[in-house]
C-alpha cells in the first residue's frame, strides 16, 4: 500500500471550509510563495540530519540513513523546523489513505467533512481520490484548498468524490503571478473557469500584499468572474508576517484594516454575494 | 428540637455581629446571611448515625456536604413554577388578573419572581420565556417588543440579586425566542441565565446560531440535548439554576453533594473504596437526604401554607431530590496514586476513565436501589447531579469535569473523554469551553460540535468568547468587572460575584484552556 507524506492532521478546524472540519496537510508544494506562512511544507527532507541533535524531546533519529520522525514524543516546540535550510519539516507522518481515514474517523459525528491541504495536496492525486472515497462512504464532505496548479480537468475521478475546491488566485496577471511566486498562473486561471462552470468551486481566496502586485486590479477581475457563481465566496486574506521567510518579510508589509474593508466593499459592488476577510 | 453548646451559640453571635459589620456585603446579602447563621442554631432533623463526622469536617476531609440548606429546611431547594397557569389564570394571593396583553405579561411576572422562594432567596427559574411571551408579542412590532423585552431583563438582571436564576428557549424557533436572544445579546447581564433546549429535528439551524452568536456576546444561552432530557424525565422538564433537570410545576426538595476526592482519601486502594469506603457514604448520604425531605414535607408546612402551592403553581408530587457530587477526576486520580500509578490520570488515560465510569456505575446502582421518600415523579429515586463546586471548594473538580490545567490539548479528546459521564446526570451537568474568536469567526463550526456532541451522548454544553465580560464561572454567570470591584473592596449587587471571586482565587476558572 502506497504512503505520502502527511505534515499535520487537525482534528478541529472552524478555517478550511464551512462548519467543523478535519484538515489533512500534506507535504510539498511546487508555488514558491514569497508570504508563505508554512515555508517548511513546501520540500521534502533531504535526511540531512541537521534537525536530529537539536530535538529537546528525542522525537527525531537516523536510521539507516534516513530521519525518522515519533510523533508521539513530539512537543511540537518548531525547532527542527528552524534548524532546517531546505524548507522542509521531518515531521511526517507517512500514511496510506486508510491510515489517514481512521484519524479522521475519531472527529466522527463532531465533524461534517474534511479538508485536504498542504503543501500541495495535488501532488497526490491518488491519497485523495482514495481518501475521498473512504470519506464519501462514511457520510462526510470533501474538500481541497490548492493552489490551481493542478489540472482538474484530466481528473474527472477526483471530482466526483471531491465537493468543491478553494482555490488560491495570488494575482491575476501573469507578470504578476511570477512576482508573486515564480510560476505562470494560466492553469490556476483554466482551472478558476472550469471548477466554477461545474460547481465544484467551494470558494476563491487572494493574499493582500500591498505593493507586491496590482491588489485592486486582481481583486476586481475575480470578482468580475465569480459573480455569476453565486455560492462562490471570495476570501480576502490579510497578509500577516508571521512564520514568512525573514529575507521576504522584511520587504512586505500587512494592508491596513480601512483598506481591507475597501476591497470587500469593491467586491460586493461588483456582485460577489459573499465576501470573507480574514 | 435538640439542645446546643452555649459555646455554639455564642461563635455564632460572633458570626452575626461581623455580618452586621462587614464592609463588603449589601444589606440584602446581611439579612440572608442572618438568617442562615439563626437557622444553623436549630437541630431538628432525624440525622443518620455517622453523618457528623463525615459533614462537620475541615474541608480537606469533608465526604458529604449540604450547601448551605439549613438545618431546618423551611421551603424546597429549587422550586420551578407553572409560569403559564400564572399568567392565564392570575393569582388570588398576589391579587393579580390574568394577563391580556404584553405589558400585563411581564408586569405579572415581575412581580411573582419576587415571590418565589429557592435556597438564595431569589427564583432559580424564570420561565421557558419565549414560550410565556410569544402569545402576546402578536400585536407588538418588533421594535417596541425588542425595547420592553430589555427592560424585563434589565429589571430581572437589577432585582434578582443572584444569578442561580434560569430562563429557557427553544426547541422550537419562535418569534419571541429571537427578540429575547437579541436583547440578551445588547444587554449582556448575568440575571437571567438563558438555556436554548436543542434537537436538531426540532430546532432550525438559523435559530442554533443565532443562540451560538449570542453566546459568545454575553456567554448565553447554553445548549441542552432536548432528545436525552426529554427520555430521561419527560417533555415537561426544565433547565434551573445552574443546569440543573427538574419537572416543570415541581422542583427539588434538596441537594447534598459527595465529595468524592475526599472519600477516596479514606479508603486503602480501589478494591476498598468500591466495596466499602464508597457505599458507606453513599448510605448515609442518601438518608441525611430522606430526613431533609421529609422534614419539608412532613413538618416545614411549605406545601399546605405557601400560596404557589395551594394555586396549584406547584405540586408537591412533582418535586423530587438531587443526590450530588463532585471531586469524580479528583477521587480516580487519589486511587491511582494508592495503586502505585501516579502518572495514570483522570481524562488522560482509559485505565483511569474506565475507574470513573465503575464508580459512576456504582452511585447510579446505589441510587435506583434506594427508596426515595416522596420522589414518585421520579419513579421513587433521587436524580443524580454533577455539582459545580462552591467558592471555598479547593482542590475540588467540579461534577465529573476533568480539572482545569489537564484538560487535553485537543477539544475532540476532551470531548470523548465528558461522554462517558453526561449520560449519569438527568438533574444536571455540563462542560464549559472558552472559545477565541478571533480564530473561531465561522459559528457553524461550534453548531457542528453541538450536533456531534449531542450524537455523542452529551447532555449540556456552554461556551463563551475568551475576551467576554460576562463569563461562566462553574454553572452561573458573573462579570469580571464586577469581581475586580469587589476585590478592590467595593458593594457589589449580585450575591454571586462573591462566589465567581472565590471560583477565580480558588477554582482557577480564569484558566480554562482556550479552544
Amino acid at each position: 500500500m502506497e504512503r505520502y507524506p502527511v505534515n499535520k492532521i487537525i482534528p478541529f478546524s472552524s478555517v478550511d471550509g464551512p462548519g467543523n472540519r478535519t484538515a489533512v496537510f500534506l507535504q510539498g508544494c511546487n508555488f514558491d510563495c514569497r508570504y508563505c506562512h508554512n515555508p517548511e511544507t513546501r520540500k521534502l527532507c533531504t535526511d540531512c540530519g541537521d534537525c536530529v541533535p537539536k530535538c529537546p524531546a528525542k522525537a527525531l533519529s537516523i536510521e539507516d540513513g534516513k530521519v525518522v520522525f515519533d510523533y508521539r514524543k513530539c512537543v511540537a516546540c518548531d525547532t527542527c523546523i528552524k534548524t532546517c535550510t531546505h524548507d522542509a519539516s521531518p515531521r511526517i507522518r507517512w500514511m496510506t489513505p486508510e491510515e489517514t481515514f481512521e484519524e479522521i474517523k475519531k472527529q466522527v459525528p463532531y465533524i461534517r467533512g474534511v479538508t485536504t491541504s498542504g503543501g500541495e495536496c495535488t501532488f497526490y492525486p491518488d491519497f485523495l481520490r482514495e481518501l475521498f472515497t473512504l470519506c464519501k462512504n462514511a457520510g462526510l464532505g470533501t474538500l481541497i484548498d490548492s493552489n490551481g496548479s493542478y489540472d482538474f480537468s484530466k481528473d474527472p475521478g477526483l471530482l466526483k468524490v471531491c465537493d468543491g475546491v478553494m482555490l488560491d488566485v495570488k494575482s491575476w496577471t501573469k507578470e504578476d503571478h511570477a512576482k508573486v511566486v515564480d510560476f505562470s498562473n494560466e492553469m490556476v486561471l483554466k482551472n478558476l473557469k472550469f471548477l466554477a462552470e461545474r460547481h465544484k468551486l467551494y470558494e476563491v481566496r487572494t493574499v493582500v500584499v500591498p505593493g507586491l502586485f496590482d491588489v485592486e486590479g486582481t481583486i476586481s477581475r475575480v470578482s468580475e468572474y465569480i459573480k455569476d457563481f453565486p455560492e462562490v465566496r471570495y476570501k480576502i486574506i490579510t497578509y500577516r508576517p508571521m512564520g514568512v521567510r525573514e529575507k521576504y518579510a522584511k520587504e512586505m508589509n500587512p494592508p491596513k484594516k480601512d483598506y481591507m474593508n475597501q476591497l470587500k466593499i469593491k467586491a460586493e459592488s461588483i456582485g460577489v454575494k459573499t465576501v470573507v476577510l480574514v | 428540637m435538640r439542645d446546643i453548646s452555649m459555646d455554639r451559640v455564642n461563635s455564632t453571635r460572633d458570626q452575626m455581629l461581623e455580618t452586621v459589620k462587614s464592609p463588603t456585603l449589601t444589606h440584602e446579602q446581611k439579612v440572608a446571611t442572618m438568617a442562615n447563621l439563626a437557622d444553623s442554631l436549630l437541630e431538628v432533623l432525624d440525622l443518620p448515625e455517622g453523618l457528623d463526622e463525615l459533614l462537620n469536617a475541615p474541608i480537606d476531609k469533608q465526604c458529604i456536604c449540604d450547601l448551605s440548606e439549613g438545618h431546618a429546611p423551611l421551603r424546597p431547594r429549587y422550586i420551578i413554577p407553572d409560569y403559564e397557569k400564572f399568567l392565564r389564570e392570575g393569582s388570588s394571593f398576589l391579587r393579580l388578573e390574568p394577563a391580556h396583553d404584553l405589558l400585563e405579561a411581564m408586569n405579572n411576572l415581575l412581580i411573582i419572581y419576587k415571590n418565589v422562594p429557592s435556597v438564595t432567596n431569589f427564583p432559580v427559574y424564570v420561565g421557558a420565556l419565549d414560550k410565556l411571551l410569544d402569545p402576546y408579542m402578536k400585536d407588538v412590532d418588533d421594535e417596541t417588543a425588542l425595547k420592553l423585552t430589555k427592560m424585563f431583563l434589565i429589571h430581572m438582571d437589577r432585582t434578582i440579586l443572584d444569578s442561580f436564576c434560569h430562563s429557557n428557549i427553544g426547541p422550537e424557533a419562535t418569534r419571541a425566542g429571537r427578540i429575547i436572544m437579541k436583547a440578551v445579546a445588547e444587554t449582556c447581564d448575568t440575571v437571567p441565565n438563558v438555556t436554548m433546549k436543542y434537537d436538531p429535528d426540532i430546532t432550525p439551524d438559523d435559530f442554533a446560531i443565532q443562540g451560538i452568536e449570542t453566546t459568545l456576546k454575553s456567554a448565553k444561552p447554553s445548549f441542552a440535548n432536548h432528545k436525552m432530557f426529554v427520555n430521561d424525565l419527560g417533555e415537561d422538564y426544565v433547565i434551573a439554576s445552574c443546569y440543573n433537570g427538574l419537572k416543570y410545576g415541581g422542583g427539588s426538595y434538596t441537594l447534598v453533594r459527595l465529595i468524592l476526592g475526599n472519600i477516596a482519601k479514606r479508603a486503602k486502594n480501589i478494591e476498598d473504596f468500591k466495596k466499602n469506603v464508597l457505599p458507606y457514604v453513599l448510605d448515609i448520604q442518601a438518608r441525611y437526604m430522606d430526613a431533609r425531605v421529609k422534614f419539608i414535607v412532613e413538618e416545614s408546612g411549605f406545601f399546605e401554607n405557601n400560596f404557589l402551592a395551594k394555586e396549584g403553581l406547584i405540586h408537591r408530587e412533582k418535586f423530587t431530590g438531587m443526590y450530588g457530587l463532585v471531586g469524580l477526576a479528583d477521587a480516580v486520580n487519589i486511587l491511582m496514586e494508592k495503586e502505585g500509578k501516579k502518572g495514570v490520570r483522570f481524562g488522560h488515560s482509559k485505565e483511569a476513565d474506565d475507574l470513573g465510569v465503575e464508580i459512576m456505575d456504582i452511585i447510579n446502582d446505589f441510587n435506583n436501589n434506594h427508596e426515595a421518600p416522596y420522589c414518585e415523579a421520579t419513579g421513587g429515586h433521587y436524580l443524580l447531579h454533577a455539582q459545580v463546586g462552591i467558592a471555598s471548594d479547593i482542590d475540588v473538580t467540579p461534577g465529573t469535569r476533568i480539572p482545569i490545567g489537564e484538560e487535553p490539548d485537543e477539544m475532540i479528546d476532551h470531548l470523548r473523554v465528558l461522554s462517558r459521564f453526561h449520560k449519569y446526570f438527568p438533574a444536571g451537568t455540563g462542560d464549559i469551553f472558552p472559545i477565541d474568536t478571533t480564530v473561531h469567526k465561522n459559528t457553524d463550526y461550534l453548531l457542528d460540535i453541538i450536533k456531534g456532541a449531542f450524537k455523542d451522548g452529551l447532555r449540556y454544553l456552554s461556551f463563551y468568547a475568551s475576551d467576554s465580560d460576562v463569563i461562566r464561572i462553574t454553572g452561573y454567570l458573573v462579570k469580571k468587572s464586577e469581581i475586580e470591584k469587589l476585590e478592590n473592596g467595593e458593594n457589589v449587587m449580585q450575591d454571586t460575584t462573591a462566589l465567581g471571586m472565590g471560583a477565580k482565587h480558588n477554582g482557577h476558572i480564569l484558566e480554562r484552556k482556550v479552544r
